[in-house]
């Protein structure tokens, strides 16, 4: 199925990230999405409000960003595709409720535009240091899928993915932007309506008699029904099983958690996703997604015009994180330089993928602002000698 | 009823298999439950267009106990959730069934905030005074001078005054009764399933493990009898006057009814008027 | 408000049915039945408590008062014609054994 083409934008705008975000998610057929204002996040929710009664879509601006969270979740068994939009401490409120959307398996797309933190930390300007948090930061085990859009074109493009993966693998999917990612304004292309591919409801067919809500199929994820359609089925937060009944023991939660977890882990080569540049002879690989990098990238070719081989790897579906391809790069490279505007935490990822076979060195920032190119390269320098 | 099989009236409501249900003896939740079950069926909405959504906390049970679209949600949010689902699916019918604990304390914000937009929602909360699910702690409905184990010497804190705080949010109808009204929740559940808006219908049940027995109040049966002599009716009466002290007279009744436009009807009133033809409704 | 504990109309009597395994013996029953026609068992059920049982079959109304205040849906009323047979007992546990109801 592909978008409608009532909704979609088509051609080419001059957009920044959060507006060029929120008509992704309207080409996606998002027709719900529950918001409370925080900067520098607004924007997305903002122009959804103004778009939403000329696409058929329902905006509501909730008392708190808990109420924004599961509000879309409601919508989403309702039968919608709904999204909330973020930064801060309010993704900090929202984590109940992904935990919640990985548990009852309720397709939804949570967005954050990252800022600096911790708490109040830095309403406008940049950080990264949500990575940790939007993998972990619910309690108990659950797999998310996460994409970091280093571009506005790519905040677009990758929440019509949000989108897909949400319903293709029933789970919680989150938008990992940042505040210069957000507030930066590009070129937009907006294509066809008929070259966007969407991942339709994964609805039931089976009557209601002979429908389990939770039972999977042997890729791991359960058929949807929507509310008022006869199934009459329940939903809990609770541990359950293929009738979405409570049942508090441990064979039911070693049943249901294995597979939460499994139904992506076991697909995460197929999630995965990342740009490389000049890889293939790459001795010094630098590791940088979002708006780092864009500056990972000068660095790199500063370091190439010095004939220093450098490369740069960068994630675009950031969880599940690309192990594999950093196992593989670790065999041959000489060192991983991991930039990331936060004190270090996708490195924690690199090292272990990389497990001692070569260096990893990380680049930190506090946020605020963007790293220096200059100050990059002195790093590839160093490493490459 | 000449049939030649009877069915008790609750049972096409219920998830039989997964009886007996959890509530204690002498709990009064399960009293509503029946109150309901006649409530759906005087209404004649067909069940497969009511959702029951439910929070957390032994009334938040309610909702892994009935064959509807049931959704048992996180602790406070069944509010939230449930206005995305009637906005996303609005020929539902969406019931919220709830604690006092969850739908008044951590649930609070929400719970005002639905009433001021008149959410098309149906709010029933089983107020017993107390957190059962979690072993008798203290709530914002403990009447003065009531103990529980985290105010082992008295609740000092003025209690909230449930129709009072709905009416003055903006509830649309609003009654009180207690688990002994059977009658009257019935036909206070059947009209509020029936008319549009934020309604809420509180009702005082029986904890009787944490809540009586601790205040020495006795079991289940002989609260059901206090309700029964120390319950006044009073349609009508002014929500101000309906604060509950312990072990005082409960004033009872509808207090509220009145018309007032929904939050979709607002909603789609000044979408229509700002946007005319170019508003497009809601494409499910 | 439809009045319930009136005697039913001559033309019907009244029929309890226990579902005796779901009570937890709250007594509510026994204490609200109008016409005062429920006793505690002497004997337990399954789970230790005493159900109620009929002890005045002629009294009963079945006004239902009974099911609508039981908090374990384990006792209902009905009323049926005086000149028909005694209806059967469609609880749930028969239900199950005949293959469910879902």
């Amino acid at each position: 199925m592909t978008a409608d083409p009532k909704t979609v934008l088509t051609g080419p705008h001059f957009m920044d990230g959060n507006h060029a975000a929120c008509e992704g998610a309207i080409a996606a057929g998002a027709n719900f999405a529950a918001g409370y204002p925080i900067t520098p996040s607004t924007e997305i929710v903002e122009r959804f409000a103004m778009r939403a009664p000329l696409v058929g879509a329902t905006f509501l601006q909730m008392e708190d960003e808990l109420a924004s969270s599961i509000a879309i979740l409601g919508a989403a068994w309702g039968g919608a595709k709904a999204f909330t939009v973020t930064s801060g401490p309010g993704f900090s409120l929202m984590m109940e409720h992904i935990g919640y959307a990985a548990m009852t398996e309720t397709p939804s797309v949570f967005v954050n535009v990252q800022r600096g933190g911790p708490s109040t930390g830095l309403p406008t300007l940049p950080a990264q240091g949500d990575m940790m948090q939007a993998r972990w930061g619910s309690h108990g085990d659950y797999e998310i899928i996460a994409l970091s859009p280093s571009s506005p074109q790519e905040c677009f493009d990758l929440m019509v993915d949000a989108f897909n993966f949400a319903e293709q693998y029933r789970n919680p999917v989150i938008v990992l932007m940042d505040e210069s990612v957000g507030h930066m304004t590009e070129k937009v292309v907006i294509p066809a309506a008929s070259q966007i591919e969407l991942f339709p409801h994964r609805y039931t067919r089976r009557a209601a008699a002979d429908y389990l809500p939770f039972q999977p199929w042997p890729d791991g994820i359960p058929e949807f029904a929507r509310a008022g359609d006869g199934y009459r089925f329940h939903v809990t937060g609770l541990t359950h099983n293929e009738h979405g009944y409570p049942a508090i023991n441990a064979p039911q939660q070693q049943e249901l958690v294995g597979r939460l977890v499994g139904k992506i882990r076991n697909h995460a080569e197929a999630i995965a996703r990342a740009e490389e540049c000049r890889l293939e002879d790459a001795q010094i690989v630098l590791v940088a997604y979002g708006i780092t990098s864009r500056v990972a990238l000068r660095a790199m070719q500063m370091a190439r015009e010095e004939r220093i081989p450098a490369g740069l790897l960068r994630p675009i579906v950031v969880w599940p994180f690309p192990e594999k391809r950093i196992r593989e790069l670790a065999a041959r490279a000489r060192a991983f330089i991991v930039v990331e505007m936060n004190y270090g935490q996708m490195v924690r990822e690199v090292e272990r993928a990389a497990a001692g076979r070569c260096k990893t060195i990380l680049m930190p920032h506090a946020g605020g602002a963007v790293h220096r190119p200059e100050a990059i390269l002195d790093i590839i320098r160093e490493a490459a000698q | 009823m000449s049939a030649p099989t009877a069915m008790n009236p609750v049972e096409p409501l219920l998830r039989s298999e997964r009886m007996p249900h959890i509530w204690c003896p002498g709990c009064g939740i399960g009293t509503t439950v029946n109150c309901f079950a006649r409530a759906l069926e005087r209404s004649k909405l067909p069940l497969d267009r009511v959702a029951l959504v439910s929070g957390i906390g032994c009334t938040g049970r309610v909702a892994g106990y009935v064959h509807l679209d049931s959704f048992h949600t996180t602790h406070g949010r069944a509010i939230p959730f449930a206005t995305g689902l009637k906005l996303a699916r609005p020929e539902m019918t969406v019931v919220v069934y709830s604690g006092d604990g969850d739908l008044i304390a951590i649930g609070g914000n929400h719970f005002i905030h639905a009433a001021r937009r008149n959410v098309d929602l149906k709010v029933i909360c089983v107020n017993n005074f107390i957190y059962g699910m979690t072993g008798g702690q203290v709530a914002p409905t403990t009447p003065l001078g009531a103990t529980a184990t985290t105010a082992p010497y008295g609740a000092f804190e003025r209690p909230f005054n449930l129709p009072f705080l709905a009416e003055s949010s903006g509830a649309v109808y609003v009654a009180r009764w207690t688990a002994y009204h059977v009658q009257h929740i019935a036909h206070a559940m059947a009209e509020a399933l029936q008319k549009k808006g934020f309604c809420f219908i509180e009702i005082l049940a029986p904890c009787p493990t944490l809540y009586q027995r601790r205040n020495r109040l006795g079991d289940g049966l002989e609260t059901m009898r206090y309700y029964k002599q120390h319950s006044v009716i009073r349609n009508g009466a002014s929500t101000r006057d309906l604060d509950l002290g312990f072990q005082s007279e409960i004033t009872v009744g509808k207090f509220v009814d009145i018309e007032r436009p929904t939050l979709q009807q607002t909603m789609e009133a000044a979408y229509r008027q700002a946007l005319q033809q170019r508003y497009a409704g809601w494409r499910a | 408000m439809p009045p319930t504990a009136t005697p039913a109309a001559r033309k019907f009597r009244g029929e309890v049915f226990i579902h005796a395994d779901r009570c937890k013996g709250c007594g509510f029953c026994i204490e609200f039945c109008p016409p005062q026609v429920l006793a505690a068992a002497e004997t337990y059920n399954r789970h230790g408590y005493h159900p109620p049982r009929l002890v005045n079959e002629a009294g009963c109304t079945g006004c239902d008062l009974c099911g609508l205040y039981c908090p374990d849906f384990a006792i209902y009323g009905v009323r049926v014609p005086l000149a028909a047979a005694a209806p059967k007992p469609e609880t749930s546990r028969e239900l199950a054994e005949a293959g469910g109801r879902r």
